[in-house]
Parts: structure tokens; sequence; C-alpha cells
């Protein structure tokens, strides 16, 4: 009954016009490439073939999408602005129009066409992906996903360490490309590196696998992406791609065993008469717990606790007199050392280079 | 306004007991106030899982918040999941499709109307069952807990090992009990479209919203079947000493999300298509157009319910299938794409070269037609499955999902009360607060959800109670906070014009949008027995053949 | 808003729609068609994939005698409602009995073959894949049964106190679906248990 002239087509046009130039800004800094400084997990800056290869078909998802937005959007716009009830109307129905086959006919194939070119541009990824083999001088890793830590194992190299991923750089000269798999020791775990690869589970009973080939040395982050309990959220991911030397030179030190001689400072002792032995290894010496991460490089890495907190005294020392202050719900347990007994405790940590 | 119908003098006394309202409202068997009923208890939880996303939105405010600690959140996010689908959508869906779908069919109730009640009950009760678990999941002697394995519930989390004490059981049980409601009502649904149409009213003459309701009942009983055995699995498990998700005895975790997504993909479309519904009966009013394309809209809605049976894996596409199941899955889930589309290009068309007035409940479906392309696009997005390797279990499911719920479902719920609050009340709801909602919301949806999908792209995942700075998701995250008030702040004047518009509201009449389906021929709101003579009908419009007798729709059809 | 009549003609003739009973009766059966997929899509995934414990093969040994009890019950409660929708109460009643007799040794057959297998082979829902994908199928089944009876007793008390008469046809017809829908469940059960999975 109203007659109002400044009706509300035009004001609803205002926020959707706002949606379309965020969408064009996001999709252009997304895809931007200086992207990395936006974010050092950005889907769109890959630097790997697994996720270069989705990247390149993500940009025609995205390009096909953005078409049919526009023209779907433009045609909703005008459709509101155009046929809304005038001021001037003379109180009279519409031509009633019940149904057109040719329109229906042409709006059926015209999808139909569009599904059936990103079905085989996605099949092809999926392909390219799923099916590379490891050439003969790929690196293999085994990855192992616990609740909320990630262990490492490089059956080839004998190396064994925990949270910290370390890889050869592989550039198109040298091709040297790193092939995990995946397996779990409790639960549900996701392995997500977004620059060098799309994410994998780690699922209990059942090994998968994945690979990566990172073309620029430097470190890489990620985390968990499939909920595992309370610490999903600090089940971080580091992946350390490093030169050829580099690498060779940290799989020589990773494989080395820790002294044990006669005399065991008295951290040590401490460390082999608690609890800790029963979760944590050193190699060369008595401790080999499998339940907690492998201990024998500890400070041959950045960070503790998966990603948590640094790897500084402080740090250390506190992570093992009150996990629940870094980590709560870890299932690292609070050892009950009293001020003394957790200095010895963390110097003798402090030597495990 | 003169009718024929025989109007009976008032002999009730003007005020009764309380007690007797309420035992009237308890034992009903009536579809009319089981619908109400229905509706009601989804408002509420509506709050009350609004309040637990509150919770998880403030603690994401900024990295490393500590508002609440990370197992309360992870109770938060997976109660908020639960309560929104279960007792939120599916209640909304049951309600109106209770209310509704006698009235447009000319039937005076539903086939079963004591089924009717009981699986209302059952739905009530199985969602109390579930807020039990708040006081009672340790036992009575204990701090209960909320369960906090994710709405979900993969295996193993939800083994003994991994959950330890109730919670996972309330869970359970909780939906195990609202699932049989929600196969009864669905059952109902169906034998009375069935059953029930009134003389003339062909199934080629049915209201849209009456197919649609009888596909979304179709897919419960299959769907929600499936749900059932994966839980009664789950309690041999872990009250048996059963295996089926044992990985250590050789089970396999894997089953359990085959077992739940068969399940949990076909209820997205319970869900969906009665929006459709509800946007295939207001477009058409408010553009004073007869809906484009009706036999085209069956055609592609029964499509959907049997391509969306097939499309379940396109939630595990990272969970190490082969190649080969990879690529059915993606050509099965973007081939849904192509009836969902259409559907689209027939409102489309119902606009086209009609009269629009943009009153709320209009308001409600413009919002909804373009939210729901950008949900479709990004549900293409995330089709292509190497996309989905990047994309999926991140921040931008999240946005794509609730751009679906919120900015698909939740806004032609919305329109629907707006728009059948008069029939059921007698009352118009108030415009002014109509419109205030309609923006409010508006603004809030698109500041939450908009900006959602960035720290996907930026490598976020979802369920993670906090973040590190220096990932650049910290500011996307502040925004999608503040969207939350603004849908608070919506929701709340929703709530408000509900409630002030039943007591204060300009009388409806009859027929107050002047509409053409069967339940506005009836008073507002309908006596108990709907109809003082069952109509007979000759087209898919009654009332327009009524109001046009030079001009009816069966010369048309 | 449109003062017009809001009358619709009367409804002048009959109008011809399905039976609400047997309608809700197939919903019914077809979500507990879908229950029993996946119970036996689990069934048939973990065969062969127990890592201990007594195998199929090992322990379970045909129950030909209790699945033709069984299949018999659907013939005599087809006779049984034949009999009613021609008002022959007493035969109902003898058919009628015979469904339950023959439901009940079914049920027996079952508790003796699970006695066996409990005490004498070991085998439980918790020894293993096996264990718990047989006693979950089998018992789900069985539960269904066991319902099944418990209504066919229901009608049988009503009917030895002359509260069942032929007007009931259609209603006994309705339940003799659900008992049709069971024994079908058995053969399929039967197959892939004692057949397939062996």
């Amino acid at each position: 009954m109203q007659m109002r002239r400044m009706n509300n087509s035009n004001l609803l046009r205002a926020p959707q016009m706002l949606l379309v130039i965020f969408w064009s800004a996001a999709a252009a800094a997304a895809t931007d490439p200086a992207a990395p400084s936006i974010s050092p997990t950005n889907i769109f800056a890959p630097a790997s073939t697994p996720a270069q290869s989705i990247f390149g078909l993500s940009l025609f998802v995205l390009a096909v999408t953005a078409a049919i937005f526009v023209v779907v959007f433009t045609l909703l716009t005008y459709s509101v602005v155009k046929f809304r009830k005038r001021s001037t109307d003379d109180g009279r129905e519409p031509p009633q129009v019940y149904g057109s086959n040719q329109v229906e006919v042409a709006w059926t194939v015209i999808p139909v066409l569009i599904v059936v070119a990103l079905f085989m541009a996605t099949a092809r990824v999926i392909a390219s992906v799923q099916k590379a083999v490891p050439s003969s001088n790929a690196i293999e890793v085994v990855a192992i996903g616990h609740q909320f830590w990630w262990e490492y194992r490089y059956p080839a190299l004998g190396v064994v360490t925990a949270n910290e991923l370390h890889v050869p750089v592989s550039d198109d000269n040298h091709p040297r490309p790193t092939f995990i798999k995946l397996l779990s020791a409790d639960t549900d775990h996701s392995f997500w590196v977004p620059r060098l690869a799309g994410k994998t589970d780690l699922i209990p009973n059942h090994p998968n696998s994945m690979w990566i080939d990172p073309h620029e040395t430097g470190v890489y982050l990620g985390q968990c992406a499939q909920y595992c309990g309370t610490q999903h959220a600090k089940m971080l991911l580091r992946i350390y791609v490093q030169s050829r030397d580099e690498f060779d030179r940290w799989v020589q030190e990773q494989r080395q065993r820790q002294p044990s001689g006669d005399v065991v400072s008295e951290g040590q002792r401490i460390f082999e008469t608690t609890a800790c032995v029963n979760c944590h290894t050193v190699a060369g010496t008595v401790a080999n717990g499998r339940f907690g991460p492998d201990l024998t490089h500890l400070m041959s890495r950045d960070t503790i606790a998966a990603g948590a907190s640094l790897n500084t005294p402080e740090n250390l020392r506190l992570w093992i007199r009150n996990p629940e202050a870094i980590k709560p719900g870890s299932l690292m347990p609070a050892m009950e050392l009293n001020e003394q007994e957790l200095d010895r405790l963390t110097d003798y940590l402090e030597t495990l280079r | 306004m003169s009718t024929d119908a025989i109007v009976l003098p008032r002999t009730e006394p003007l005020s009764r007991p309380l007690v007797d309202t309420l035992h009237e409202w308890v034992t009903t068997v009536d579809h009319k106030r089981l619908g109400i009923l229905y509706l009601g208890y989804a408002l509420l939880f509506l709050v009350v899982g609004g309040i637990e996303a509150g919770i998880v939105r403030i603690q994401l405010i900024r990295a490393h918040n500590d508002f609440v600690s990370p197992q309360v959140f992870n109770r938060m996010f997976t109660m908020h999941g639960t309560t929104m689908i279960f007792f939120v959508a599916m209640p909304l869906v049951f309600g109106f499709a209770n209310y509704l779908v006698p009235l447009m069919i000319g039937a005076r109730d539903m086939a079963f109307p004591r089924l009717n009640a009981f699986s209302f009950w059952l739905t009530a009760f199985g969602g109390l069952l579930l807020y039990f678990s708040v006081l009672g999941a340790n036992g009575l002697y204990g701090a209960g807990n909320a369960p906090d394995v994710g709405w979900f519930a993969y295996a193993p989390l939800t083994s003994r090992t991994f959950s330890v004490g109730h919670s996972t059981d309330f869970w359970t049980l909780g939906l195990l009990v609202s699932g049989f409601g929600s196969i009864g009502t669905a059952i109902n649904i169906l034998t009375t479209i069935l059953c029930m149409r009134c003389a003339g009213m062909n199934l080629g003459k049915m209201p849209l919203l009456v197919w649609l309701n009888f596909v979304m009942s179709g897919m419960v009983i299959l769907a929600v079947s499936p749900l059932t055995a994966a839980q009664l699995m789950l309690l041999v498990d872990r009250y048996l000493g059963g295996h089926f998700f044992d990985t250590q005895a050789g089970g396999s975790a894997v089953i359990w999300m085959h077992f739940f997504w068969i399940f949990g993909h076909p209820e997205v479309y319970v869900l969906v298509i009665p929006a459709f519904a509800f946007a295939s009966e207001i477009i058409p009013v408010f553009s004073r157009k007869a809906i484009f394309g009706y036999p085209v809209m069956v055609a592609a809605t029964i499509c959907i319910g049997f391509i969306g049976m097939s499309v379940w894996a396109h939630h595990m596409f990272t969970v190490g299938m082969n190649s080969n199941a990879n690529t059915f899955f993606v050509l099965s889930t973007m081939a849904i794409a192509v009836p969902t589309g259409i559907k689209i290009f027939n409102w489309l068309a119902t606009m086209w070269g009609g009269k629009i007035e943009f009153k709320t409940p209009m308001l409600f479906c413009v919002g909804f037609l373009f939210q729901f392309l950008v949900a479709g696009l990004t549900g293409i997005m995330l089709s292509a499955a190497p996309f989905d390797w990047q994309l999926g279990n991140s921040y931008f499911v999240v946005a794509h999902f609730h751009y679906v719920i919120v900015g698909g479902i939740l806004f032609t719920v919305f329109a629907a009360f707006y728009y059948w609050f008069p029939k059921m009340t007698g009352k118009m709801c108030n415009e002014t607060l109509g419109k205030l909602h309609f923006w409010l919301f508006l603004i809030g949806f698109h500041l939450t959800f908009d900006f959602m999908h960035v720290p996907g792209l930026l490598g976020m995942p979802r369920r993670i109670y906090t973040y590190e700075p220096g990932r650049g998701w910290d500011v996307w995250n502040l925004i999608v906070t503040i969207g939350v008030f603004f849908q608070a702040l919506g929701t709340t004047v929703f709530v408000v014009n509900l409630v002030w518009s039943y007591f204060k509201g300009r009388a409806a009449g009859p027929d107050p949008w002047d509409a053409w389906t069967l339940e506005w021929s009836t008073p507002s709101p309908p006596p108990a027995y709907n109809f003082v003579s069952i109509p007979m009908v000759k087209s898919r419009r009654p009332l327009w053949d009524l109001k046009h007798p030079n001009d009816p729709d069966w010369k048309y059809e | 808003m449109n003062a017009a009549s809001t009358t619709i003609a009367e409804q002048r003739s009959v109008v011809s729609r399905p039976a609400r009973g047997r309608v809700g009766m197939f919903g019914l059966i077809a979500a507990e068609a879908a229950i029993f997929t996946i119970f036996v899509v689990a069934y048939l995934f973990y065969v062969g994939k127990s890592l201990t414990g007594p195998m199929s093969k090992e322990v379970l040994s045909v129950p030909i005698f209790y699945t033709i009890c069984l299949l018999s019950s659907s013939l005599t409660i087809h006779m049984a409602a034949k009999a009613l929708r021609r008002g022959n109460i007493q035969g109902f009643g003898a058919w009628w009995f015979a469904t339950i007799a023959l439901g009940a040794a079914f049920i027996y057959g079952t508790a003796t073959e699970w006695h066996r297998l409990i005490y004498h082979d070991g085998l439980t829902i918790s020894t293993n894949l096996f264990g718990t994908t047989y006693y979950s199928l089998v018992g789900l089944h069985g539960f269904h049964v066991v319902v099944g009876l418990m209504s066919l007793s229901i009608v049988m008390a009503l009917t030895l106190v002359g509260n069942v008469r032929s007007e009931h046809a259609e209603r006994v017809d309705v339940l003799s679906l659900y008992w049709h829908f069971v024994d079908a469940v058995w053969v399929v059960v039967f197959t892939v248990v004692y057949l397939i999975g062996r």
C-alpha cells in the first residue's frame, strides 16, 4: 500500500557490490606472486609440484566460477531492479508465464558442458598427483602421527627424529622428491603444509602416502588438519628444505648416537631413573621409549612440543615442570621434580645436540 | 469479508487456567500445534547454539587468546554443530512441514497424528539428553562434560581409549533417540502426501512445497538410518567390546567416515530442500507470477535427491582413497550442480517480468538467491578434489557450509516465519522491525562469512582453539567475530518482533499476501479441523482460479 | 489484500488414494532396510579381516531347519490373512498361531546356536571382527523377529478374546507386511553370513 520512492532495491545493491569488490580484491591479492608475505601458509604461493598442480587447477576453477558469478549476479540484480513494483503501478497482475522448454534446455546444456570441462581438468590433476612414482634418488620418510606430535623415520638413512622434518631441495636440474608414508599411532591426523602440497590424512590401520619436491630452500609451516583431540591446535608442522650439502650434514649429525661413558651426569641420572625413559629415546643410552618424541638430538630443533614453544632453556624447563602451562591437555605428564632436579635435567638435555 | 463458511460463536471462557492450556499443548496431536512446538523448540536452541558459536568466535578473535580452555572450546564447537543441525535445522524443517503440508493438500491432519506427537517428543527429549551431558557425563558425582569429538565424531577418537567418560555416549544416544523421531516424522509426511491429498490434486498439482517435502522425507528415511546403524555400532564398540571401528583389532576408521557421510551428505539436502520449498512459494507470490517451470523444478529436485545419495565421499577426498574413487565422487558432486543451478535460474525467471514487492519475506528470499549462488560456487571449488586437498578441513569449508546453512537455509527460514506467521497467529509481523532484522542480519552474515573464506585460503585449519600469530590470519578472524554481534542483534530484533506482533500485531485475516495455495483459504489461525469441507482443486493455484475466474490456471497448465 | 470469496467447491467425488497403513509400513520397511544394509556392508567389508580368533568357516553351521521354519511362517501368515478376509476367524487363529510358533522356533534355533558359539567355540561379540559383525547382524535381525513376535502375540491375545473380525483384515495385512520384510531380511542375512562369508 505504501508509495515509497526510496525503495529497497537500491539499498539492496550496495552490499552486493561490496561483495563483488571484496572478492576481486581477495583473489587478486592471493594470487599475487608476492603472496608469501601475506602468509607463510598461503595456498596460492606454491613452492612444490603438487601444490603447483593444484594452484593451476584452482586458477581454472576460479575463472569459471567467477564468470558464472558475474553472469548470474548481473541477471539477478537486473531482475530485482527492473521488475520491482513501481509506485505508478496499475494494480493488475503481470502476464503469467508458466515455463519455456527452450530456456530450460539452454540452461541445462550449458552447465553440463561447464561440468564436463571442469571434470576433465580435475581428473587430470588427480592422476598426476596420486599416481606419481618415487624416483630412484627420492628420499623416503615414514611419518607417524601421535597425539599431539609428529614422528619421522628415514629408514634408508637410519634417522629418527620428531616434529621438524628436514628434506633436500629439489630443483629442475636435480630433481629429488621426498615421498612420505603416513601412519598413525592413535587417532586421525592430517599433514598439511599448504605451500608444498595438499593435505593427506594419517589414519590408523590405513597407510597413506604423499610426496613433495620443494623448489626453494627455507622453512615451510603447516599444522595438523584433522581434529585429533585437545591439542589438535598445537600439533604444528615445520619442514626445513635444505641444500644438498646442508641436508647431508644434517643426516650425518642425526645418525650420531649420544656418547655413553661410565660417568653419567646428575641430569642424565635423573632422566634415566625417572619415568622419562618410558616414553623417550636417547640413542646410545638406556633410554629407548617410543611413546614420546625421540630426544637424541633435541637441541638441533628450533621448537619443542611440536612447535608450541621455542626451544630455549627456560621453555624446556617449564615444559618439564608444567606442560599444562604450554600445551594444556598434552600427554606429557608433569614430572614432579624439585627445582634443583629440574635445573640438572635441563642442563643434561641441553647437551643433546 | 464474507464467506459462505459457517461461523460458530465463541463458547469457551475468555481465560482458562494455565494448567489446562499447558496440558492441551503437551498432549496435542494437532499438526499445527506440533508444528509450532517444533518451531519454538528450534528457536530456543538457535539461541543456545548461537551462544556456543559466540564463545568459539570470541576465543578466536586474536592469536593465543585465552578466553576459554582448549577443552571447553572443543566442547563448544562440537555442541554448536550438533545442536544447529539436529535441534535447530531439523526441527525447523519438520515444524514447517508439519504445519503446512496438510493445509496445502486440503487435509485435516497428518496421516498418523499420534506418531506425529511421539516423533516430536522423541526429538525434543533427544536434545535434552544431549544437553544433560553437561551435568551427567561423568556420572552425577562429578562435573559433567559435553561431548568434544566434533559433530561428526570420527573414529577412533570416539573409542573408549580416546573418549574417556560418557560424553560421547550422550552424543550417540541423544542423536539416536531424535533420529527415530526424524524417521517417524518422515514416514508421516510421506504417507500424508501420498494418501491424503484432496480431490483433484494429483501429484502434478501439488504446491512445490509439498513436492519438495516429499523428496526430503524420502531422503530422511534413506539417510538417517545409516547414522542410526553407525551409532548402534559405536555403542557396540564402546559397551560390548566390539571392534567395528577398532583399528587395533583390524577394524577401520574410514568405514565410520563412509557410514557417517552416507548420512551426512543427504542430510544437508534434507535441510536445504525445504529452504528451496519456501523460496518456491514466497518468490512467486511477491513477484505476482506463477513459479516458472514447475515440472522442471520437480524433476530437478528428484534428481538432487537421487544424485545426493551418491556424492558422500567428497567429504573424504583427503583420507587416501584411490584416484578412481576420488574421480568418481568429483563427477557426481559436479553433476549435482546442474539441477541445483537450474533451480536458481527458474527462480530468476519467476521474478523476470513480474511486479516485485519487497516486503520482509521477499527481502530474505532475495538475499537467499544471491547467497545460495555464492555457496554453490564455493561448493564447485570444493568439488575439484585436488583443490579440496588444500581447502578441505580449513576455514574455507566452514565458510562454505555456513554460507549454505545460514545464508541459504536460515534466510529462507526467516522468510517463512514472516510469511506464515500471520496464518499461524492471525497477526501481521511488524514490517519495520522485520526490515531492521533483515539489514542487521545481512551485514553480520556478510562480515562473518565472506571474510571467513580468507583464513582458509591462507592455511587455517578448522577446529583449532587458537592459532599462531604471523600466519596472516589475525585480522580476518577479528572481522569474522565482529559480524557475530550484528547477527546476534538481528536475531534479537527477530524474537522481539515475534513476541510483540503476537500481542500487538495488526489483524491479518485469512489471506494477507494475496496468495494462491489452500492454506490461505482458511481463517487465521485455522480451526482445529482446518477446512469446513474438504476442498476440490483444478490447478496448482486454486485461489488464483477463484480470484481470476476468467483466467484460471487450469486453462494453461 | 484480497477480499475474494474463499470458498472452494465441495468435494463431490470420492478420490482414490493409497491406504495410509500400507504406505506407512512401506516407509518403515525402507528405513529398516537402510539400517540393515549398513550392517550387511560392514559384515561383508570385514569378511576375512579378523586378526585372531575363530573364523566363520570353523564355527558356523548352516541353520537349514530354522531357516525353513522362518520362511514357512511367511506362508502361514499369508494363509492367516486370507482366512481373516473371508471371515474365517477360527482358521485365522490357527494359521496365526502357526506363524508365532514357527517364529519362536527360529528364535530358539538362534539361541541354541549362540549358546554353542559362546560356550563351546569361544566366540563372543568382543572376540574379533567376525564375532562383532556376526552377533550384530544376526542379533539385529533377531531383535526384529522378537518385536514381530510380540506384535503377533498381541493380535493372538485379541483374537482369543474375540476382538478380531474380518473388518480388521487390512490392519492384519499391514502387520504381515512387516513380518514378510523380516523374512526377506533373513534371506539376505543368511546368504551373506552362511553362504558368501563362510
